[in-house]
């Protein structure tokens, strides 16, 4: 990625998000919070400081951008505002709006149900893991 | 009175049980839900994206139809709740979201968030009471130990949601207490229980469940209660040995209010 690249990145993670990463104090409530914590490589905590500092190639191949949950935990607690979740989710916009960047494709789907799924958890994975 | 009912896409077929007893309990408590007819799918998830247009359309739809027939609009499905009174948030104080819907839309009269959306349990506890519940009941649930698993969306965020305190919410609590049950508190009863993630990676989802299996049942639960359909079948699917039931509070509800058996 070019310099002018990660910057267009980085205005577009703070567009999309609405958010300010700048104003993150890393008190990690956050992470303490975040129960897909053990299973993202890149943690809620530090999630504005790979904005902050441009590391944009490293955010948008972590494997957080699939782990996070929408519980919204992180959102609600952060005293910063920074709100983590909605730059993760800004980061995941990034790769689903390019070709390629689906989590889930639609003939994987038959072999992933079973009799009990919800039709929510079907809208909600598509959702979240594909534009 | 008469409400716009939004059922959202899981209560017309895995979680037609959250459906059917609200139904019944409604006519008991003597408040109407009358479908929105042609309602479309709200996605499950709130599209957080602040260029996210399209994919709030459908809620746009339910909530102006509603506000057509001069009704509030009711949710049951924790999901549907999150994300119509989101969308609903955005159309009145977000105008760079609420023109641009409104320019697709074309209305005659531009919606701009009139509707008051309410969850059934905000009707229960604001507009009957659960006082009046209490008098209601004729099969009270006398010496059940009911934990309230209250998962994410109709929580937070707390601000915009508006439905309980979301750090230590006390509605479905209260609700317990009106059935005559005791509820019990405990502290994963706001924690996620893995949400979506189940489709592809169950191993979360266990995880999840298992701790609020283990903090409900080592509270002393006998029985959880949810409005989430989502959170259900995880709960469901869960694999821990400190499980136990797990029921749609509507059900409650109509048991004791003695409609559980009936014909709607």
């Amino acid at each position: 990625m070019t310099k002018q690249e990660i910057e267009k990145k980085v205005e577009l993670i703070k567009e999309i998000s609405g958010c300010d990463p700048y104003k993150c104090m890393k008190c990690g409530k956050c992470s303490g919070s975040c129960p897909a914590f053990n299973e993202m490589d890149v943690k809620p905590h530090q999630f504005a400081s790979y904005i902050v500092n441009g590391d944009i190639e490293s955010l948008v191949s972590s494997k957080s951008l699939w782990k996070c949950l929408t519980c919204l935990a992180c959102i609600e607690r952060c005293p910063r505002s920074v709100q983590p979740g909605k730059l993760i989710d800004a980061a995941r916009q990034l790769v689903e709006r390019e070709r390629g960047g689906d989590y889930l494709h639609a003939e994987d789907i038959p072999e992933l149900l079973d009799d009990d799924v919800p039709q929510q958890l079907l809208v909600s994975a598509y959702r979240r893991y594909r534009r | 009175m008469k409400y716009s009912y939004y059922p959202g896409c899981t209560l017309k077929n895995k979680a037609q049980d959250l459906d059917v007893y609200a139904r019944r309990a409604a006519v008991a408590l003597g408040f109407e839900l009358e479908e929105i007819p042609e309602w479309q799918c709200c996605g499950g998830v709130y599209p957080m994206g602040s260029d996210e247009i399209a994919t709030k359309l459908s809620s746009v739809r339910a909530l102006n139809y509603a506000k057509e027939q001069g009704q509030d609009l009711i949710t049951l499905c924790s999901a549907c709740h999150h994300v119509l009174k989101r969308v609903n948030d955005d159309m009145k104080n977000v105008a760079d979201i609420s023109d641009r819907a409104n320019n697709y839309m074309g209305l005659d009269e531009p919606y701009k968030g009139e509707t008051t959306v309410v969850h059934f349990l905000e009707v229960l506890r604001d507009r009957i009471g659960f006082d009046e519940i209490a008098k209601k009941v004729v099969n009270p649930l006398t010496g059940k130990k009911i934990g309230a698993y209250y998962g994410c969306l109709v929580l937070r965020p707390g601000k915009i949601l508006e439905f309980d305190d979301p750090e230590d919410p006390k509605i479905m609590e209260d609700f317990i207490r009106a059935l005559g049950a005791e509820p019990v508190i405990y502290p994963y009863r706001n924690e996620c229980c893995g949400a979506y993630s189940s489709l592809k990676e169950g191993g979360v989802s266990q995880e999840r469940t298992k701790l609020i299996f283990d903090s409900s049942e080592g509270f002393g639960a006998d029985m959880l209660i949810t409005a989430c359909p989502l959170c259900m079948y995880n709960l469901n699917k869960s694999e821990a040995d400190s499980k136990i039931p797990v029921y749609y509070f509507t059900e409650l509800l109509a048991e004791a209010l003695g409609v559980k058996e009936g014909n709607s």
